[in-house]
């Protein structure tokens, strides 16, 4: 790559992040009128949680069971299965529901709101509230912003307990874990930090997720193929930041 | 508009745009693709502004206004979409009720009558309960219609809204144009290159080509102008001023070297 198109890119690059900065900034204090208007913001919550609720509960079912599975097999080397409960529980909460929660919302809730916003823009429904004298950044981006980072934790904590029950299941039911001691190690090892850090990982990601689906769609090319191309982009950018943001946030607990 | 310059990419677009809109009357503004007739409309409704020049709406020079007065000017003023651009996650109702919904306080009751009344004069009370996505694009439109007519607005514009009409839809949206017109005093800036259509319902038509104003006057006026680019558009012929091909290379070496190779 030569020089120019090196800082060209480079660039580029920095244009992307202050636009994304600046409409972060629109958005934010179009959220405040928006909060007015619950109906839309519930309306929102159902698309982005109530409609991801199969895919996230399925999930969740089949990762504690793998959980469960592996896990006993780890502890049952070392002599140590009355733990499966404690590791279950604090991988879930810490690390496995929050960012499996995450990328699957990405590519659930997040592609939909990408090529929603995105269609919207493509056939002038944004331009005709504008001209309706509606700032589409109130109706349409702000509602969907909150709808995202009010379900992304429910839908983690939903992750959680059915992720907990499959590995019950698996542990206990199939492998023959004492029911008591797992729960009861669970119980005693798993602390309020723990569950705090999930909560906190889970409204980052959220807040992160929506931002990028919504400001995707907002700025998409208002074609077929540019929505195409905005809906591929918010998969992508939220998936390794996700990823990036996991560490960074983990780091900072430890 | 006075002397309204507007570039994209450095692309001339407008180069001295001169529009008066009589207040009470329809103007009719006809060009052939691609000469910024919705450009125009979104300098008028303060979507874009103007590089160079003047773009005044009901007195007051658009680029000077802050967003909420420029707010505060669009709600006088309705838009047809060449599209309709329904709102497809509501319903007809909810579409057209949405502007109401958005600016006043109205009891549900009121609103429900000014709906209807709306729906009823573009005759689609009847599909109130539909969705956009069971509409016809003619249908759509007519939606449309009555949603840029529920604030009862001072100013209407029409992007293109004769595109793909059938004949009976074409000859309402026509009679509803001129009705809301004389009936209710709506100044209307009708955008179109359908000729015919336009010379039966405007008051005063602006011809446009190459960046400015090439034919003002009534459409009668227009019809009998010695004006080539006027007769050019008036008659359909692909031969004349304006340009009906691309710029392309010579015709015959394009064929013979595509042989070639």
């Amino acid at each position: 790559m030569s020089n120019r198109a090196r800082q060209s890119s480079v660039l580029e690059g920095l244009r992307k992040t202050g636009v994304t900065g600046i409409f972060f900034g629109r958005l934010l204090l179009a959220c405040v009128p928006a909060l007015a208007r619950p109906r839309l913001i519930v309306a929102q919550i159902f698309n982005a949680g109530g409609r991801s609720l199969i895919i996230i509960m399925l999930s969740g079912l089949f990762t504690g069971m793998v959980l469960g599975l592996q896990g006993y097999d780890l502890l049952h080397r070392f002599g140590s299965e009355e733990a499966l409960g404690t590791a279950a529980a604090l991988s879930l909460l810490k690390e496995l529901g929050p960012v499996l929660t995450a990328l699957l919302f990405a590519g659930r809730a997040g592609t939909a709101l990408t090529s929603e916003i995105g269609l919207m823009k493509a056939t002038d429904q944004l331009t005709a509230m504008e001209v309706m004298a509606v700032d589409p950044m109130r109706y349409v981006a702000a509602p969907r912003f909150l709808g995202g980072l009010i379900a992304m934790p429910l839908l983690a904590a939903i992750f959680n307990v059915i992720g907990l029950y499959g590995a019950q299941l698996v542990g206990v039911q199939l492998m023959g874990v004492d029911r008591g001691t797992f729960w009861s190690q669970m119980q005693g090892s798993v602390g309020m930090r723990d569950v705090t850090e999930g909560i906190v990982k889970s409204l980052v990601f959220g807040a992160v997720l929506s931002l990028i689906a919504v400001n995707e769609g907002y700025h998409a090319e208002p074609t077929a193929e540019g929505v195409g191309l905005a809906t591929t982009r918010t998969v992508v950018a939220s998936s390794v930041l996700t990823l990036l943001l996991d560490y960074v946030l983990t780091a900072f607990f430890l | 508009m006075r002397d309204a310059h507007y570039a994209v990419d450095g692309r001339p677009i407008f180069a001295g745009l001169n529009i008066r809109v009589r207040r009470g009357l329809i103007t009719a503004v006809m060009g052939p693709s691609g000469t910024g007739k919705t450009t125009l409309l979104r300098l008028i409704t303060g979507q874009l502004f103007a590089d160079r020049g003047q773009v005044s709406v009901f007195g007051r020079d658009i680029a000077s206004l802050s967003r909420s007065e420029i707010y505060g000017v669009r709600r006088r003023m309705g838009m047809l979409f060449q599209n309709g651009a329904l709102l497809t996650d509501i319903n007809v109702f909810e579409n057209v009720a949405f502007p109401v919904r958005e600016h006043t306080d109205l009891p549900e009751s009121v609103i429900r009558k000014l709906v209807l009344t709306k729906l009823e004069a573009v005759g689609l009370r009847g599909a109130a309960e539909l969705m956009p996505g069971e509409l016809s694009g003619g249908m759509a439109r007519r939606v449309a219609l009555a949603r840029a007519i529920v604030m009862d607005p001072e100013l209407l514009l029409y992007d293109e809204p004769f595109v793909g009409l059938d004949p009976i839809s074409l000859g309402v949206i026509l009679r509803l144009i001129k009705q809301m017109n004389q009936a209710l005093g709506i100044t209307s800036i009708v955008v179109s290159h359908d000729v015919h259509e336009l010379a039966s319902i405007a008051d005063q038509s602006y011809l446009l080509s190459g960046g400015c104003v090439v034919a003002a006057g009534t459409p009668q006026e227009l019809a009998h102008s010695d004006s080539e680019t006027v007769h050019q558009f008036m008659t359909g012929s692909a031969e004349g001023p304006v340009r009906f091909h691309y710029p392309a290379p010579d015709y015959a070496s394009q064929l013979l070297g595509a042989d070639e190779g």
